[in-house]
């Protein structure tokens, strides 16, 4: 799940990182308002969607009056923004964060993470602030500085210290940076994230350090202990195809393919694109329909796939363990009926009760291509879709 | 001989009075484990389809002699569960459960540091030796006893593999899902390392995915230390960056743990690589005659 930018400021906010002081706003009238009661200016005006690159994109820009805030708004809101991160199609911007400027010193960058190869929480701070990171780590790397955080006793401040010399900081700038650094990693802790990333903290000319950008990444495994976190959630920011699979516990991501697919189990579901791939074929989306499916929710796949419009031919990939075949296969049946399929369907049955779903697909009297393997199934549909087009 | 289980291991069921705890521990019996009962806190004295259930893992242990254990626990509960495990200092514990939280799961790898239990999972299909001892969730009939072992992160990939040994006429000495999660207990090089000391062994298949270091880890053991040929398949090829597939731990994040990188460290290593998983067991055959 992700959330907007001003929302991850009033979290941080909530647990004493320092960050600009600004408001949410739908139109620009109310920008105009909010302006004035920040403060003097300038300020920033930030369009409010779910993709990095915003600056270049035209999505942030500078106020030096109110009016100008307006003007400003105006001109974002109902715009659709393009960045690197949303494709060619951009994103509708339909709510601006307007916040007080700040006298920016220089720029850092800091982040954690949960990293695999320790099992433990990583804080990750560069000087290159402003930079992606991966571009840093991939030229120089001797400018990103690691702690790895003992999750029994927390970031402790000799750490924050160690981040804060490496980074060159002094002076008073140091116990600040212990303030920020074990913020953060409360909030992490607290939101149960998977990730959180500033970039830039700012050095400001007054020599404070302020959270100019914050991204978070949280676990979707722990959203049922943060019900204040899913309220943030923005559907319209996200494939109604996949809201729709989520609500039925489908696991579902959208491609680019026409080749829709049905698997069982998150491997076996990513092998299945593959052999599609594999075979000269293209997959319009991942899902996996789970362990536990019923007849219900294979219905409710088929239609989640079929509303893709993309799509031209249907692959059913299922070993059933505690999935049994001829749950699927009674899906299937039903779900064809009551979608009215009109694209070549090729089903590849395994697994417990393999003999009893193969019958069910027979005798349904639909016009389904029984496939033997993986192999045989992926070039069935391939052979099918081209033929087709 | 086997890694992890074999006919004489006794299993208790962590959560067994739950339907899919007590689905699985009766299809594990079916299979001809020897499962010895479960906890259920609060349950104790009382006894399900002839399974005695206890009211703690230690108390289990003590009355029933279990030196593994198998947890259906939900996600919120699990890496609790966990831990008690361990503190029970049982030997193994496979958690089948899907969706714990990531932080839960580091603080049970700090809290395992220095304990003997050895963990596999979470969200995996768990450990079976074929015709001794099932723990777990997979469908029990698939497998057939041999001297192939399989190490997998993913539940039905690994079904697969198990299948297309078996229609070859190549039997399994021990299959270990070692589960989707970012953060597990067992990881495919801690398997590689057992199924090399594994008198009973003679060839290993290792199924990998999208996210992390895991194969590239155990592809530099098998490089280094692996006298037994081990063929492999990597799922996720066509997966796109920063999107979760399934699984929590198949991401690939910051242009790192590409499918395309990790079969390129595989075959380094001298793994035969199955271009399509359809071609799990051939790519074993291609290094291994029997």
């Amino acid at each position: 799940m992700n959330i907007h930018e001003y929302q991850a400021k009033a979290i941080l906010r909530e647990f004493g990182v320092p960050v600009p002081d600004g408001h949410v706003c739908y139109n620009s009238a109310g920008a105009r308002e909010w302006a004035k009661r920040l403060g003097e200016g300038p300020w920033v005006v930030k369009a409010q969607i779910h993709a990095g690159g915003r600056g270049k994109g035209g999505g942030v820009k500078l106020a030096r009056t109110a009016d100008e805030v307006r003007l400003i708004s105006r001109e974002m809101l109902g715009m659709t923004l393009r960045t690197h991160q949303t494709g060619p199609e951009g994103k509708l911007v339909t709510r601006v964060l307007v916040e007080n400027g700040c006298n920016i010193g220089s720029e850092l960058y800091v982040s954690l993470v949960v990293d695999r190869g320790t099992s433990k929480v990583t804080v990750m701070a560069s000087t290159e602030g402003g930079m992606d990171i991966e571009e840093v780590a991939a030229k120089t790397p001797e400018k990103i500085f690691t702690e790895t955080i003992d999750p029994l006793v927390g970031l402790t401040p000799f750490q924050c210290r160690k981040i804060a010399f490496s980074l060159g900081l002094g002076g008073k700038l140091v116990n600040k940076a212990v303030t920020v650094l074990r913020g953060l990693y409360k909030t992490f802790i607290s939101c149960d994230c998977s990730m959180l990333e500033i970039n830039p903290l700012v050095i400001t000319a007054e020599e404070n350090l302020i959270c100019l950008d914050a991204k978070f990444g949280f676990d979707d495994n722990a959203v049922f202990r943060h019900p204040k976190l899913s309220d943030m959630r923005d559907y319209d920011e996200e494939d109604a195809n996949e809201i729709e699979a989520s609500q039925h516990d489908l696991s579902y991501i959208s491609l680019t393919g026409n080749i829709g697919c049905l698997v069982n189990g998150a491997g076996l579901a990513m092998a299945t694109m593959d052999i599609v791939k594999h075979y000269g074929g293209d997959p319009a989306n991942f899902l996996d329909v789970g362990g536990g499916a019923t007849i219900e929710r294979v219905t409710e796949a088929f239609k989640i796939i079929l509303s893709d419009k993309n799509v031209k031919g249907i692959l059913v990939n299922i070993f059933g363990g505690i999935m049994k075949c001829d749950i699927i296969a009674t899906g299937v049946v039903e779900a064809a009926k009551q979608v009215s399929l009109n694209v070549p369907l090729v089903v590849r049955l395994e697994g417990t009760n393999v003999a009893r779903g193969k019958e069910i697909l027979s005798e349904s009297g639909l016009d389904i291509v029984a496939a033997d393997g993986m192999a045989d199934a992926a070039q069935k549909i391939v052979q099918a879709v081209k033929g087709a087009n | 001989m086997s890694i992890l289980i074999n006919k004489n291991t006794k299993v208790i069921t962590q959560g067994i009075t739950g339907a899919t705890g007590l689905f699985h521990a009766q299809g594990a019996r079916d299979y001809g484990t020897l499962m010895a009962g479960g906890v259920t806190p609060g349950k104790g004295g009382t006894v399900i389809d002839g399974f005695p259930v206890f009211d703690t893992v230690h108390e289990a242990v003590a009355k029933t002699g279990a030196t593994a254990s198998v947890i259906y626990v939900p996600p919120p509960f699990a890496a609790d569960s966990i831990m008690e495990a361990v503190d029970s200092g049982i030997e193994l514990v496979c958690c089948i459960t899907e969706g714990i939280p990531v932080l839960d799961m580091v603080k049970v790898k700090q809290y395992m540091k220095g304990k003997k239990t050895r963990l596999v999972g979470p969200n995996c299909p768990g450990v079976i030796t074929p015709g001794e001892c099932k723990i777990g969730i997979m469908p029990g009939y698939i497998h057939k006893p041999g001297r192939v072992g399989v190490v997998s992160r993913s539940g039905t990939l690994t079904y697969e593999a198990v299948w297309q040994l078996t229609c070859l006429g190549l039997g399994q000495s021990t299959c270990v899902g070692i589960g989707g999660d970012p953060v597990n207990g067992t990881n495919h090089l801690d398997v590689l390392r057992l199924f090399e000391a594994d008198p009973d062994t003679d060839a290993v298949i290792m199924i990998g995915e999208i996210g992390g270091t895991s194969e590239e880890e155990g592809a530099r053991f098998v490089k280094e230390h692996m006298t037994k040929p081990v063929a492999a398949y990597i799922a996720g090829v066509t997966a796109p960056p920063g999107k979760r597939m399934g699984h929590a731990g198949a991401i690939i994040s910051g242009g790192k743990g590409t499918a395309a990188e990790k079969v390129a460290v595989l075959r380094e290593c001298g793994i035969s690589v199955a271009d399509s998983p359809a071609e799990m067991a051939q790519a074993l055959l291609r290094i291994y005659k029997p």
